[in-house]
């Protein structure tokens, strides 16, 4: 049992059973498999097959590139009529992301819980039977992923924007003093995007949504069931603008405009530049919050990971 | 070596696995015995450190699987054959866990094909029956060349070929000097492929010993003797006069008795002194089957409403073809070479449908033909 064991076992193996069948011979040692310890390098190998071999992966982001590009075409050809749309030049492609982040939270839980859905779990940890190590691999190698996917999306609809609606007259009444959040976005009489409302409209949202992705994995690792961890996620995102949607009271009112800031959906607006409330920052706020949440619901997820029987 | 001490889970009020102590050897297959429920697949799970024991401990060579160097080329498990992603490839399935362990990509087709999967091996694994699946299941269990063998109930769904397959593949790496634990709920498939048994019922272990002494321990003998069919007179004569002598006879369906507490040679000096012919007269054992069960029935927890005895144990008995020197035979656990075994061609029909004398009678024709 000890590391030269397979060589051993080839010299001192007996020499294979008499023909049982054309096939079967010397089942275990075909040939010598070289020994190494297995490391972080191999379980991101193993996760980035499973990940690209079923065809969840290929659903969910292929709906998420359709849905962004296409709500972003549609909303560009749609606004391309008017002389001045009235919000910043990037920001028409929050509708897509919107609908989009969907996709990505399921690929998020679909990651874990697919596992433990069918089993699979037990095999994985047979093969590495340092947890940490799998959820490790699995986080590093499915927000890497979404990342990209969604920053391609977003990077595609924000040309789309600039391309379609570049050309607009900014009015006389938004030039000057009175430009507000405009007042960097006007050259020569004319809308323009910033550097920062691009890597808002590009980077941002595409990390916003991917550690959204992330939380969700977190999620689908502690309750282990698909349809129980999308459902959580759905819960999360749209459940306190809708909350707030209800609160109408006077006396509700503070919490009403705390749920809308710190809703996600107010987080991409923000990335936009047209957040829901006044007191929104410009999203990376958001990032940073979301960024620990997440940290905190994937460290729960470590350690509910290592020692609960699967 | 697998070792167990003290090994109890509790799932809740359910205790699944009380106090189970054992110990699996190298170089040969050991059966892991019990009715369904009875806690081998909890087992099984707490010996690759799955679940957590809530007393004792198990470990393999010494350490816990969870401490194991590189534990993927230590011990390598089939554990349910269903625990695929069904839209996963067979291929892609054994990469990833090839990957996962560190183990070259070219392993997966070595292992697809010693399973016999190469021919589907692109195909995703939701389409696949059982029996291919099982056989997908060995692979991944195999992919680390492993010294230590673990496999949950390996041939459900199995066809017959498969199944000797198997049978053959457990003896092989078992003969190769590995551990070879298998779990099964038929007794039949463990008396021709395990030369050491454990069984469990309910999670406490039943019996803990070789093949041969489970037999030798587990089956009572009894005579089976036939008078002339048709000749009613004869066969009273002799029942008074087995009685007188102090055996006990009881009437089989088929007109024959089962006589027990006489050796043979008295059954035949008392019915030569009675003047009755004998069509028959023939040395049995219970089958492994029924010792089994005997063993196991106060332990089952999940059986059928109607009298649970009455479809299982009779047939079995009165199915049994008369051969003889049954009792002769010794149970040699390297006896059985499966590659020569022709099944059906050695008994006769009545034994078709009775698994546990059918599994025995594979090893006396085998024994016959060597």
């Amino acid at each position: 049992m000890s590391t030269p064991r397979p060589q051993q076992t080839e010299a001192s193996a007996p020499a294979p059973a008499p023909a049982d069948g054309p096939t079967h011979d010397n089942p275990g040692g075909l040939a010598p498999v070289p020994v190494r310890p297995a490391g972080f390098g191999d379980a991101l190998r193993s996760e980035w097959t499973k990940i690209r071999s079923v065809r969840s992966t290929l659903w969910t982001l292929g709906v998420m590139l359709i849905v962004v590009v296409g709500i972003g075409l549609l909303t560009a050809w749609g606004l391309n009529d008017s002389a001045w749309v009235g919000m910043p030049l990037l920001a028409p492609g929050l509708f897509g992301i919107m609908l989009g982040q969907v996709c990505v939270l399921t690929l998020g839980v679909l990651v874990i819980s697919s596992e433990y859905g069918t089993g699979m779990i037990r095999a994985t940890f047979t093969a590495c039977p340092r947890r940490s190590r799998v959820l490790t691999a699995k986080a590093v190698v499915f927000f890497l992923l979404s990342f990209v996917a969604t920053a391609v999306a977003c990077t595609v609809t924000a040309l789309v924007n600039w391309w379609v609606l570049g050309d607009q007259k900014v009015p006389p009444f938004l030039r000057g003093e009175a430009a507000g959040r405009f007042e960097d976005s006007v050259k020569d009489g004319r809308l323009i995007a910033t550097t920062g409302e691009w890597l808002g409209a590009t980077v941002g949202p595409a990390l916003y949504v991917a550690l959204l992705g992330l939380l969700a994995l977190a999620v689908g690792a502690l309750l282990r069931h698909s349809a129980g961890a999308v459902t959580t996620m759905l819960g999360v995102v749209l459940m306190p603008l809708l909350l707030a949607l209800f609160m109408q009271s006077a006396s509700l009112k503070p919490v009403q405009e705390k749920l809308i800031e710190y809703s996600a959906l107010n987080a991409l607006a923000s990335f936009y530049r047209i957040p829901m409330s006044d007191g929104s920052g410009n999203g990376w706020d958001m990032l940073g919050i979301l960024a620990a949440v997440t940290a905190v619901v994937l460290g729960g997820a470590y350690a509910l990971i290592a020692k609960r029987d699967v | 070596m697998i070792e167990a001490v003290g090994l109890t889970k509790r799932y809740g009020a359910k205790t699944a696995v009380h106090n189970l102590s054992f110990r699996v050897r190298p170089g040969i297959v050991t059966g892991f015995l019990g009715p369904n429920g009875s806690g081998k697949s909890t087992t099984m799970r707490m010996i690759l450190g799955l679940d957590e024991p809530t007393h004792g401990h198990v470990t393999i060579g010494g350490l816990h699987f969870r401490q194991l160097a590189n534990a993927p080329r230590q011990v390598g498990a089939l554990l349910d054959a269903k625990a695929v992603h069904g839209g996963r490839s067979a291929r892609n399935h054994l990469l990833c866990l090839a990957q996962l362990s560190g183990i070259p990509a070219g392993r997966v087709d070595e292992v697809l094909g010693v399973v016999g999967l190469q021919g589907v091996a692109g195909k995703r694994s939701k389409s696949f029956s059982l029996g291919m699946g099982q056989r997908l299941g060995i692979a991944a269990a195999l992919l680390g060349d492993p010294q230590v063998l673990l496999f949950d109930e390996p041939v459900n769904g199995l066809d017959p070929e498969g199944i000797l397959w198997v049978r053959n593949l457990m003896k092989q790496l078992a003969a190769e000097g590995r551990t070879v634990f298998v779990s099964s709920h038929l007794m039949s498939e463990m008396a021709l492929t395990a030369d050491h048994l454990i069984v469990i019922g309910r999670g406490q272990l039943l019996a803990d010993m070789s093949v041969q002494e489970f037999i030798a321990r587990n089956s009572a003998s009894f005579a089976r003797v036939r008078t002339p069919d048709g000749n009613d007179g004869e066969r009273e004569k002799l029942t008074a006069a087995l009685t007188a002598a102090g055996g006990e006879v009881h009437s089989e369906p088929d007109g024959a008795f089962r006589v027990t507490g006489l050796p043979l040679p008295r059954i035949s000096d008392v019915a030569h002194a009675a003047q009755v012919r004998l069509w028959e007269l023939s040395p049995h054992h219970a089958s492994l089957e029924e010792a089994y069960m005997g063993m196991t029935q106060g332990a089952v927890d999940y059986r059928a409403t109607t009298d649970p005895r009455a479809g299982l144990h009779v047939p079995h008995v009165t199915g049994e073809p008369p051969t003889a020197g049954r009792a002769a035979t010794g149970l040699r656990p390297d006896a059985h070479r499966a590659g020569a075994q022709q099944p059906g061609q050695a008994h006769p029909p009545a034994a078709a449908g009775a698994p546990g004398p059918t599994a025995r009678d594979h090893r006396d024709s085998e024994d016959e033909q060597r």
